[in-house]
Formats: structure tokens, sequence, C-alpha cells
């Protein structure tokens, strides 16, 4: 296992049972802060499902899952909080979280965990720059007074509305979608979905972005696009990237770690170089062992 | 129609003419035995047959000319059916701004028009029956969109907050003689409160199970009121409910009254103006609510539901308080609705909250173009004024004889009125989304991409 | 004992019916996902149809046998409801399917409206009784005193129920037609591509439902020998009820839904209270929905993310 020095996350014998089914076993990884982290794996491998827990999707079986929104979580607060019952504590470092005890909506606003979905969840029916808004409901609720004192017309919303609208405008530009922004979401092409949907995620000013296979359906030009888009979030904010990803040019080409899942179970973990010349990666990609049901790496999406 | 250009366009009359044979042969098959043997109690209680074979025949030659018109129009030449479809000219944007305006001002100047041209006496029926009662059901329209059509939540009892309204008003003022106007807010609360209540566990259940939930909610509280007689006072319900006054002044002959203070000689067309322009306010203030509501968060995060619930709780939106807001705030405005039907009324029984409103409600929200305020209202004066309009067809008696009665047609047209425009329009009137924020130009969304709600 | 052994058997009876309705409801909803809200007025109109067959037969053409006529009307019922039932999916729901969801819905809830206003002006208002079809009972327990009765209609209804739906479970389990509508069931589009005549499947579902629909308005005759336009509102909801609670989409689930349905319903009005005996019902259908969305032996839905 990489260790990692400055984890964000902390992922410990995450384990995810459907009925008999067992499509996570036993998962322990972490995300570095600051990093792309790449989770890879044939397809049925429970990327997804690790995803899930993550974001609170799907309530894990067994397993813990710790995020630290900044400076380094001690064993022993986590500890702690395990023991405590509650969902975060407090830190004068920063605070934590335990994301397997958060339901969904919760780890978005309060975690800042953001995620975009393998087949794209866009609000088609609502223009781009609304879909951006729409993203910032938190603060902008708060400064509505929760819709209260909007309604009456009273205080700032206006101007924190304006904000929400610049924040819109400056990602759209980086996405380059700002001549778009008064179109319908659903009218946009594949490859601008994909873009929207990300500038969607970061418009919660997530530590922690989680991208559902970003890459799948995209040209290779577009797939260039998207490299240097998530070179830049890394590079401008304080978002770390945790990444479902089959384009190995991709994978390869921006993660700084790289975790491989085959059948629910880590086989490697390491820089992308040290797992591209795993051995054991190569058989659950090539099927060495049990050729039969492995699909190769740029498979469909499950 | 078709018969001027059947050349040019190539109607196919061997084939339309097959069909509409084919419909009116199935509907004598149909008509068979209910439309051509009427049964009938006869002294001794026992049931003999009445054989009417001609209504037989006219079923099917009703159905064969209908049909024959439908596939003459289904193939009318294309330029004018491209004509319809293309998009939003210049004029019909000029229209679509001004509507609101003028159909604004046409609202307030009703009244006084009416009163003006038929007199006292004459304008009574046309204010109450159509200015008042078209209004309340734009009020409820407007209130069930925020929860069908902005959050995209089916309910189907929404007739519930009515009642608990009416109630309201009928119970507080006979037992606690509290008037009307500290009555209209408690009203709200009260509904609010009830579509909190019914609808905390009912939220989670998406589409049809909630609309299904929602209808035996809406059922088991008219039963409730039906049985519970102590409360409700049953079927009989609570009568004698104290008449609206003008702000303390009430409407009658006596000294001290509205037309007393006023230097007015009385006449009952007061109050009903009186009353069409309160629903009219109370109508206005649910849609300028609305209307502000959608540009603020919350509003903004109904509409993301009704696209996409899960994509809204990875945004960190809490969806079960923002479907409870749109519920609430849809109960809130029945509940108004029902005080004031309460104070026009001034009697009120469980027979008026029935399914059959409740599916009139939604009828008028879906026929509208879900999430249209606009829309909602014309579908209201549509179906309500339109079968208002039926019971003016008792000059029909002149020619089916005086057994004729057209009042019992009225629900038979207005279901049957339900199916031919859902066929029609399927998406309703207004089927465009207006975006509620734009960056440099409003482009409405077209009614193929919004979504219609899981839940 | 012998009041419970009674009402035991007037719930059976009842939830019969019951469960003859909710099949209509269960593979209407499997097939398209719709809840078609006019199923109780058809089941109304059918049990209407029934009548006036059977006062046609016994009057007009004066066959004696009660219960010889009785057959025959409910032969000539099944046929006329299900081309009914056929016609009201050709009109009202075959030119909407695909389009928005809650355009069949509304244009179901208007059909439904139509139909029992239809009756009404074309019957007229007034509840239409017949007697005596077939009124006798098989005697339990103390002569005199409190004895538990079972009604011949009551054996016809079991038997009947029973019979009809060992036909049904046979087609939809092990014939063609039966493949055929389970594979509409999963993916319609896979399924028409697959060389599967998707509206006629459809069509033939409608008719499956009517023709059971039928049977339920005509044994419903025989039960209470009596029947009104209002009377489709109240057992439709109640048999979609027991659709929901057998677990919608599956067969003997309706059935195991409506007979539950029937015996609650007769074991409160008993035991608790006869006014709120559609709380009872409307209660049921609440709670099942919010805690066994899926039902007795339905599938549970997973929520795909």
């Amino acid at each position: 296992m990489l260790s990692v020095s400055n984890p964000l996350l902390v992922v410990e014998h995450l384990t995810m049972r459907f009925g008999g089914l067992i499509a996570v076993n036993d998962l322990s990884f972490s995300v570095g802060r600051g990093d792309i982290t790449a989770l890879i794996g044939p397809n049925g491998a429970g990327k997804t499902t690790v995803f899930n827990c993550v974001t609170g999707f799907y309530k894990p079986t067994e397993g813990r899952l710790a995020l630290a929104r900044s400076g380094i979580a001690a064993a022993q607060d986590v500890a702690d909080l395990t023991q405590s019952g509650a969902q975060h504590k407090q830190m004068p470092s920063g605070d934590i979280y335990l994301l397997e005890r958060m339901p969904d909506f919760r780890i978005a606003h309060k975690a800042k965990v953001a995620r975009t979905f393998q087949n794209i969840r866009l609000f088609q029916g609502m223009t781009v720059l609304e879909n951006l808004i729409i993203a910032q409901h938190n603060p902008l609720m708060v400064a509505s007074g929760f819709s209260i004192l909007g309604v009456l017309g009273i205080g700032g919303y206006k101007a924190s509305e304006q904000q929400a609208v610049e924040k819109a405008k400056s990602w759209l530009e980086r996405i380059g979608l700002i001549d778009r922004a008064d179109d319908p979401a659903g009218e946009l092409p594949y490859g601008a979905q994909r873009r929207l949907e990300i500038a969607r995620a970061m418009c919660t000013d997530p530590v922690l972005l989680c991208l559902d296979e970003p890459a799948a359906g995209l040209n290779p030009k577009e797939s260039l696009e998207l490299n240097t888009l998530l070179r830049s979030i890394r590079a401008d904010h304080s978002t770390s990237v945790l990444l479902i990803e089959h384009d190995m040019s991709v994978v390869m080409g921006i993660s700084d770690h790289v975790v491989v899942l085959d059948y629910g179970t880590k086989i490697a973990d390491g820089t992308p170089s040290e797992v591209r010349n795993d051995p054991k990666v190569i058989a659950a990609y090539l099927g060495v062992d049990d050729g039969d049901e492995m699909n190769p790496a740029h498979g469909g999406a499950k | 129609m078709a018969t001027t250009n059947k050349n040019d366009d190539g109607f196919n009359w061997a084939f339309a003419l097959k069909e509409a044979a084919f419909a009116a042969i199935i509907t004598a098959g149909l008509s068979f035995p209910i439309l051509a043997l009427r049964t009938d109690m006869d002294i001794s209680n026992k049931l003999i047959l009445n054989q009417r074979w001609s209504w037989l025949i006219v079923a099917a030659v009703l159905v064969f000319v209908g049909r024959l018109a439908v596939l003459s129009y289904a193939a009318r030449p294309k330029s004018t059916r491209a004509a319809s479809t293309a998009p939003q000219s210049d004029s019909s944007k000029f229209i679509a701004k001004w509507i609101s305006a003028v159909g604004l001002l046409a609202l307030f100047l009703f009244p006084i028009v009416v009163t003006s041209a038929l007199g006292g006496q004459g304008a009574l029926k046309w204010i109450n029956n159509y200015g008042v009662q078209i209004m309340i059901y734009i009020m409820l329209g407007w209130g069930l969109n925020i929860v069908v059509g902005l959050a995209g939540l089916l309910d189907l009892g929404y007739v519930a907050f009515y009642a608990v309204g009416a109630y309201a008003y009928a119970l507080l003022s006979t037992h606690y003689g509290l008037s009307f106007w500290i009555c209209l807010p408690l009203a709200g609360i009260l509904a609010a409160t009830w579509g909190v209540i019914l609808g905390f566990p009912v939220l989670r259940l998406r589409g049809d199970y909630l609309a299904i939930v929602t209808l035996a909610f809406g059922e088991i509280i008219r039963i409730v009121l039906i049985n519970w007689v102590d409360f409700s006072g049953g079927y009989a319900g609570v009568s004698s409910i104290p008449r609206i006054t003008f702000f303390g002044l009430p409407f009658n002959d006596n000294v001290g009254s509205f037309s007393n203070f006023f230097g007015l000689t009385y006449s009952p067309i007061h109050r009903t103006i009186f009353l069409f322009y309160l629903i009219l306010c109370l109508a206005l203030l649910t849609n300028y609510v609305t209307m502000r509501l959608r540009r603020l968060p919350v509003g903004r995060a109904w509409e993301a539901l009704r696209e996409d619930e899960i994509a809204c709780r990875s945004l960190g939106i809490n969806t079960t308080s923002t479907k409870l807001t749109a519920f609430a705030l849809g109960a809130m405005f029945a509940g108004f609705a029902g005080s004031f039907f309460a104070v026009r009324q001034g009697f009120v029984s469980p027979e008026s909250f029935t399914f059959l409103e409740s599916a009139t409600i939604l009828a008028i929200v879906v026929l509208g173009g879900m999430g249209s305020q606009i829309g909602v209202a014309i579908a209201a004066v549509v179906l309500i004024g339109g079968t208002e309009l039926l019971r003016e067809l008792e000059w029909t008696k002149q020619i089916f004889g005086q057994d004729f009665d057209p009042a019992q047609y009225r629900s038979l047209i207005f279901g049957a009125a339900m199916v031919i425009m859902m066929i029609w329009k399927p998406r309703g009137i207004v089927s465009t989304r207006e975006p509620s924020i734009f960056l440099k130009e409003k482009k409405s969304v077209s009614g193929d991409l919004v979504a219609e709600g899981h839940g | 004992m012998e009041v419970f052994l009674q009402q035991l058997i007037n719930g059976l009876t009842l939830g019969s019916i019951y469960g003859l309705i909710a099949i209509g409801y269960t593979m209407v909803f499997g097939i398209i996902g719709m809840v078609n809200f006019a199923h109780g007025d058809v089941f109304m109109l059918s049990s209407f149809i029934g009548l006036i067959i059977y006062v046609a037969i016994t009057q007009l053409l004066g066959l004696s046998s009660p219960m010889f006529a009785f057959l025959l009307a409910l032969a000539a019922s099944m046929v006329l409801t299900s081309l009914w039932n056929w016609s009201i999916e050709r009109v009202a729901y075959r030119p909407l399917r695909g389009s928005f969801r809650l355009a069949p819905l509304i244009s179901a809830i208007g059909m439904s409206i139509f139909l029992s206003n239809f009756v009404q002006v074309v019957q007229g208002p007034r509840s239409k009784s017949i007697n005596g079809i077939l009124s006798g009972t098989f005697n339990f327990g103390a002569d005199g005193g409190f004895g538990v009765s079972l009604p011949y209609s009551s054996i016809v209804i079991f038997f009947v129920t029973v019979i009809l739906l060992a036909i049904f479970w046979y087609i939809v389990q092990r014939t063609p037609l039966g493949r055929a509508q389970r594979a509409c069931e999963q993916d319609r589009k896979m399924a028409s591509l697959l060389g599967i005549d998707v509206d006629a499947t459809i069509s033939i579902t409608f008719v499956m439902g009517a023709a059971l629909a039928a049977v339920a308005g005509c044994l419903y005759l025989l039960k209470y020998g009596s029947v009104n336009f209002a009377d489709g509102f109240l057992p439709g909801v109640k048999a979609f009820t027991a659709a929901v609670l057998g677990g919608i989409g599956s067969l003997p689930g309706a059935v195991i839904g409506g007979l539950l349905i029937g015996l609650i319903e007769v074991f409160w009005s008993y035991y608790i209270s006869t006014d709120y005996k559609d709380v009872a019902a409307f209660s049921i259908l609440a709670v099942t929905l919010i805690f066994l969305p899926s039902g007795i032996l339905g599938r549970p839905e997973v929520e795909k993310v």
C-alpha cells in the first residue's frame, strides 16, 4: 500500500454486501490531500460501489471512512470520534467526518465531497447557468434567509446571487461554455455535458471531487481537454480528486496514485508506474488466470 | 376541410371510411347492452328492460363521423401543420409578453363591466358562477402547481387541504366566533401543518405510488369528516357559517352595513363583487409568492428535484425538507382557498371535497402545462368555465323534449374532455419552461427536455 | 367462534372479488407501468352488462334456469367488457404511450369519470337490484341458534376464482403470450426488436384484465344483488390496494392481497367500526406503500445511482 503522508480520506476495511453478493470486500486505501487518486479495475470490480459508499448513496455494511477537511487527523481523534458515535468532530486543525454515518446530502454539504455520475445527471431542462446556481444552493439558502426574507425582498440576497453568478461565469469560461450559458443543459453535446457536470460539482467548493468515469464517451481531443481541466483543478484549488476511469491515457497521464480493484478486493496500490508493471494487475486486465469472465479495460460502463 | 383538398394532399378516403366503419361497428358492439337496453324498476321493484335501439344507431353514426373528422384533421396539408409547430414568432412572443397584463386588467374590470352591462340581478350569476368559481380553481391550480408542476410531486389528495381550510373557518367561526380575517391565516397554517404531517412519511415514495397514497389520505380525511359527527357534523356538514364582512361592515340592509356606510342602495351584488376581489387578491398572492420563490434557491431546488433527485442530493440539497416545503406551501394555499370557499358558501359538507375535486385540480395543472402559471390560469378558465357553460344548455330541452336534462351530461363531457385534451396536448397548453435566471438572453426551454418528476 | 367463521367466509368471498379486480391492475402496471385508474369503473360497467344480459335472457328469451342464465351473462359480460377495455386502451392510452408520464394518468382519471357518468346517464342514477339468482345456503351449527351459513353464491365465487386463476396463471407462465408479456414488462424496446408485437401484447393484457374484472363484476352481482354507477371507485381503490399489498406485478400476490383486504375489511367492520371500514383499506394502502413498497411477493426496487 502506498503510504500517503497527508491523507484527506482514509478508507479502512470497507465492505459492502447486497444480499449474498459481496461487492466490496475489506478494502483499505487513502486519498492524499491535493492528489489525483485513480480507482481502476475491470468491469464489475466494485469501483462505483466504493464511490457510492464514499458519497453516502450506499450505507457501507462495514468499515470506516474518515475524512479530515484540513490538517492531519490524529489517529487518536479518529478513534475518539468512532467511539463517540457522532458524525463529525470539530478540531482546531480541521473537522473530521465519518462518512459512513452521514446521509448523502450532508456529505456533500458538510464534508464537502462532490461527485459526478457515470451516466451524466445534469438538470436537463434547466439552463447551463441554472445548473451552476443550484450547485450553490446551501450558501444561497442562508443568504435568502431560508426563503422567508427572500420572498419579502429583505436582506442581501441579490448581492449573494450576483456573487454566485460570477462564480458560475468563471467556471463557464474555464470549460468554454460561457456562450451557451442560457441554453438548456440537455441540448449541449456530450463532451460539454461532462465538463459542465464537473464544473457543477466544483461550484459546491468541494475538498474532494469524485469523478465516475469522466472520460467515458469522449473523443481523444476531449480527453486531452479533460486532462488539462483536472490538472488545473488540482493546481488552482484545494481540491483533491478521486476518479474511476477506464481510459488509461487519462489514468496514467494525470494521477499521482492508483488503486486497483478486482472482484471487490484491492490487488494493487501505488504510483502509476508501479501499478502498470504489477503482474497481478496485468493478470486481472488481460485475464491470465480466469480470462473467460473478464472484459478488456476499454469496456462499456458498469 | 379535408373534402376540399383531398386531391392535393392525397387523403386516403378508402382507408378513412374503412377505419370509421370499423370504429362504428366497435361502438355498436360496445353499446349493445348498456346503451340499447335500459334497466328500470317497475312498480313491484322488479327490473324490466326498455329497448331503445335508436340510441345505438345514433352512437355508431356519431363515432363514424367523429372518426372521419379526426382522420381528415390528422391528414391536413403539411403547410398548415408546419405552421402550428414552428418556433415562436415575434408576434407570439409579443402575445406571451402581454397576455398576463391584459388578462389581469380584464380580471380587475370584469365585475364592473358585467354589472354595468347586465345590471345588478343579471350580473350576479356571471360574477358568482363564472368569476368567483373560476378564480377559486385558478388559485387551487396555482397552489397545486407548486407541488406537481415545480417540485414534480404527484398529489392526488390535494382537496384534503382545501377541506382542512374550509372546516377550519367553518368550525372556528361558528364555535368561537372568530372573524374571517383571523381564521384565514389560521386555516393556512393548519393546512400547512397537515401538509407536513401527511407529507413526511410519504415523500420518499415515487411517482404513481405517491399519487395513490395522497389519494388515500384525502379519502381518509373525507371519511373521518363524514363519520365524526360530533366534530364536523357528518354528512350534514356545518351550516350558518358567518358571512363575509367588508372589514367589519356586513353586507345587508341594516344600519351600519356596507351599503349604509357608503351611502349606497343595498344590493346582494356588493357581497359577490367583494368576494370576487377577495379571491382575486388571494390568487394573486399565491401567484406572487410562487413567482418569487421560483427565483430563490428553494424554488430552483424544487425544479432541480423534479429534474433529478439523485443529482440534487449529490449537491448537498436536503431533498426531504425541500419536498416538505413544497408540500406545505401548496397545502397552505389550499387552506386559504378552503376558508374562502366556506365564507362564500356559508355551508360546508364532505360532499364538496371528493376525489373528483382533486382530479379536477390536477387536470388543470397538467393541462395548463406543468409549472406554467399562465397555462394553469387558462386551463382553469377552459375546464371550469366550460363545464359551467354546460349549465346554460336549458334550450336543448326544446329539441330533445322536457325529459332531457343537459346538466347530467356535465361530468360525462368533463371526463371525455380530459381524455381528449391529454391526447391533443399531452404536455399541456404552455409546454415550454421559462428559466429562472439568465446571463444574456432569456430563452424558453422546450418541454421535451423538461422532466416531469419522479415522485 | 361461529361469528368468526361466518366473518371468515364473508371476508374470503369479498376478498376473491377484490383479488380478481386486482389482477387487472397488477398486469397493466407490470407491463406499462401505469395505474389504470379506470379499471374500477370497468368492473362496475361489467357488472351492469352482466345484469342487463341476465335480465334480457331471463325475461326476453324466457330462460328459466337462473344459474344457467347467470353463466351465459357472465360469458357475455367477459366478452363485451374485454371489448370495452380494448377500446379504452386504444383510444385513451395508446396515443399517449411513451409521452409525458402524467398524461396517461390524467387520461385514465378522465376515462374513469367518463365511464361512471356514462353509466349514470344511460342507465339512470338509481341502484339496480336483482334477487334470487342463487339464494340458497348451507347451514352448519346449531339449529335455530347462531350457526354458520355458507351461501351457495360464496361457493360459486370461490370456485370460479380458483379455476380462473389457474387458467390465467398457466397463460402467463407457460404460453408464448405470457412470455411476450413478461418480456415487455422487462424492456419494451428490446422486446419489439426481438419481434414481439408490443401493441398487441399490451392490448391482450388489457383484455385479460377486463375479462377478470367482468368475472368480478358478475360475482359482485351474485353476492350483493345490486349495482350502482358509483360502485366502481371504492372496489377499484381497494383492489389496487390489494395489488400493492401483494406486490405489484405479481399475479398470486394480487390474489393474496385481495383476500387479505377482504378479510381485514370484514373483520374490521365487525369488531371495530363499520363506519370506518374504508379507512381500514386506505390506511393499509398508505402503510404498505410507506413501509413495504414492494409488497408481499414483489421484487424490491434498488435505487440506481
